[in-house]
């Protein structure tokens, strides 16, 4: 299958995926950024809150959740667990 | 930051930080690091101090320090918040900063989580571009993955060429994940946030009520003593009715209404806070101060304003946006401190669990006080939304939130802890309060205005007010004469009712709840109250520290009206419906 890449938001709950770009500027890109979100970094998503929005991420060993408006601005590349 | 007798009251009021070195040769050692890392662990540790932490982002939100003494030479340890980084983007980060830059530390110490090496070196630079002398304390995970972990580190340590330390520390693993998956599930989470709720207040209630009846019964046969003393040494009458009957009945009110519940709830709720939970409550709710354009952190503020409302005011910090921490600052005052949850109580048990017998009250009671909150929270939620749609306008700014990994608590020392640094300095508070009030009530009982006393004048003269929104000039003159703490009210509303008619002993709610009913109360007075106790002013030390975090008159006077006005609508509209649909 060919990869696209999506936003973060659209990640389903297991899945992971690798960071490649962020979209954001300014404060929000510096914060995303100070969380870890850099290039090649790998993430997955852990939980949904109990309303969909806002999703737990492990990032780099830390959990961070983050509201779809945020995980919209961060363009991933979805991996492939092996056997698919 | 943790409910301390460091964090709430007048303390609070005078934190700017002065180190005082015992001779010039003192080190200054500033201790920063990510959220979450055991920075405050390393702090306790070294200085021995046990300042106590909670599992959750931004408790340290000021600088705290410690003294330790190593090889004849003096450490001063500042605990600087934990952040991120130092762009200076929300008030921590300022705080950090500016200590690492200002404070003129002779060294940094900078501890960094294992788990999350890469992200915590972006800290690590950054403090390298402002300081020069900086050490590094990694805290390790578990025993597998130290050897890889300290191959990396020792590359590491040689590429930045700094010290090196190593504790320990745990890591966000699959037993985590299987917890959240229900804790914060579509299904249970909210369910399981109220039920845990439920308990709490359950177990405190039913759990207070004895320890409460003896402490009434063993301040009452003292009464009896104190009074046989008082005649015995032939003092004035009046004497003995300031002393006894006015001031020392107010303080055992306050013992041993307040003590019992407190040294229950506040363990209980420390634990929460140890575990980890609060994190979560944040993540289950944020999506309603989301639609309320408001941050998901307010849950945290919102929880610290249990305890006490000024110290909730002062963790509003922890919010980056000056917009959201606004909201979060005026509407703290919607969630009962624990200066109103024996208003609360005392009212529920009186008016609403009559028909319950046995165990069942204290559930049913339970289920009242839950319901109170969670109105409080809607009221929150809608506050802050009026106010993003009003004088506060903006859309949710981006927000991102740690859930750290649960953490066994540490019940010893939680139980210590919450009793010596939360129960006992609240309870100082109410009653250095509580012997004020009792005199200015004896001395409003005792001056005469005409044919009146100035307490029955003020009280009638508020009257016309308060029978709008289904109080008396009585209890509204109690609130506002509360206005210090409101864990007088209460006493301050039996003092104005006794001074004006027979004066009556206090053992348990039964006589209290006579005394309420001979002064006209029905159960329509006692929801008014209820409402209106969940809903008023600010104290006076929550409303000094709102002036003080927001520098501004007009916040803080906002922060007074908004919940003041919410009070008065609500109880007016309540009222008005009961007698409209003429269920009296």
């Amino acid at each position: 299958m060919e990869d696209k890449y999506i936003p973060l938001s659209s990640l389903s709950i297991g899945e992971k995926a690798r960071v490649i770009k962020l979209t954001s500027d300014g404060l929000m890109r510096r914060r995303l950024l100070d969380l870890g979100l850099i290039k090649n970094t790998v993430v997955e998503a852990l939980h949904k809150s109990p309303f969909g929005d806002p999703v737990a991420y492990l990032i780099r060993g830390a959990v961070i959740a983050l509201r779809s408006e945020v995980a919209s601005m961060i363009l991933i590349e979805k991996l492939h667990v092996e056997g698919e | 930051m943790g409910l301390s007798s460091a964090s709430t009251g007048i303390n609070l009021l005078q934190e700017e930080l002065k180190i005082e070195k015992a001779t010039p040769e003192d080190r200054i050692i500033a201790l920063g690091g990510n959220p979450n890392v055991g920075k405050s662990t390393v702090f306790n540790g070294l200085t021995g101090l046990n300042q106590h932490t909670g599992n959750w982002p931004g408790k340290t939100v000021t600088n705290a320090y410690g003294v330790y003494r190593y090889k004849e030479s003096n450490f001063i340890l500042v605990d600087i918040p934990g952040t991120y980084s130092l762009m200076a983007n929300s008030v921590e980060e300022e705080v950090a900063r500016d200590f690492i830059c200002f404070g003129e530390p002779h060294t940094t110490v900078i501890v960094v989580d294992a788990t999350c090496l890469e992200r915590n070196l972006n800290l690590v630079l950054q403090t390298l571009e402002i300081t020069s002398n900086v050490i590094l304390c990694v805290n390790l995970m578990d025993e597998a993955n130290r050897d890889m972990i300290v191959t990396t580190l020792i590359n590491l340590s040689e590429r930045i060429s700094k010290e090196v330390v190593t504790i320990n520390n745990k890591a966000y693993n699959d037993f985590d994940r299987k917890i959240d998956d229900y804790l914060t599930s579509k299904k249970f989470g909210i369910p399981i946030m109220i039920l845990l709720l439920m308990v709490i207040f359950w177990i405190t209630i039913s759990g207070a009520n004895i320890p409460s009846e003896l402490l009434a019964k063993g301040f009452s046969y003292m009464e009896g003593k104190l009074t046989l003393f008082f005649q015995w040494i032939k003092a004035p009458p009046w004497l003995h009715n300031v002393l006894v009957l006015g001031i020392y009945r107010t303080l055992s009110w306050v013992v041993s209404v307040m003590l019992p519940p407190m040294a229950i709830f506040f363990p209980l709720f420390t634990l929460l806070e140890d575990l980890g939970y609060l994190p979560r409550v944040a993540f289950n709710l944020d999506n309603f101060f989301k639609k309320s354009h408001a941050c998901g952190k307010q849950a945290l503020t919102m929880c610290m304003g249990f305890g006490c409302n000024a110290a909730g005011v002062i963790g509003c910090r922890i919010i980056d946006s000056s917009r959201e921490r606004l909201i979060a600052i005026i509407t703290n005052n919607f969630v009962p401190c624990n200066g109103r949850f024996p208003i609360l109580i005392a009212v529920i048990s009186m008016f609403f669990v009559g028909f319950f017998k046995g165990p069942f009250q204290s559930i049913f009671l339970a289920l009242i006080l839950t319901a109170v909150i969670i109105l409080g929270i809607l009221m929150t939620l809608l506050v802050s939304k009026f106010l993003s749609r009003t004088i506060l306008k903006g859309l949710p700014s981006s927000f991102t939130l740690e859930l750290p990994p649960y953490r066994k608590p540490q019940v010893g020392k939680i139980i210590i802890r919450s009793i010596l640094d939360r129960t006992l300095f609240v309870l100082g508070r109410a009653v250095v309060v509580a012997i004020p009030a009792g005199l200015i009530i004896w001395i409003m009982a005792n001056l005469y205005i005409g044919e009146s006393s100035l307490l029955t004048y003020t009280a009638n003269f508020l009257n016309p007010l308060a029978k709008l929104i289904g109080l008396d000039g009585h209890i509204l003159l109690a609130f506002i004469l509360g206005f210090p703490a409101n864990e007088i009210v209460i006493p301050i509303l039996l003092m104005s009712y006794m001074a004006t008619g027979s004066l009556v002993e206090l053992d348990n709610l039964v006589e209290l709840k006579a005394i309420l009913i001979a002064n006209g109360w029905t159960w329509v007075t006692a929801l008014s109250v209820m409402l209106f106790s969940l809903m008023h002013w600010p104290c006076a030390t929550t409303c000094l520290t709102i002036r003080k975090e927001t520098q501004s008159l007009k916040w803080t006077i906002i922060s007074f009206l908004v919940p003041t006005v919410a009070g008065f609508t609500a109880c007016f509209i309540v009222v008005n419906l009961i007698r409209i649909i003429g269920l009296i």
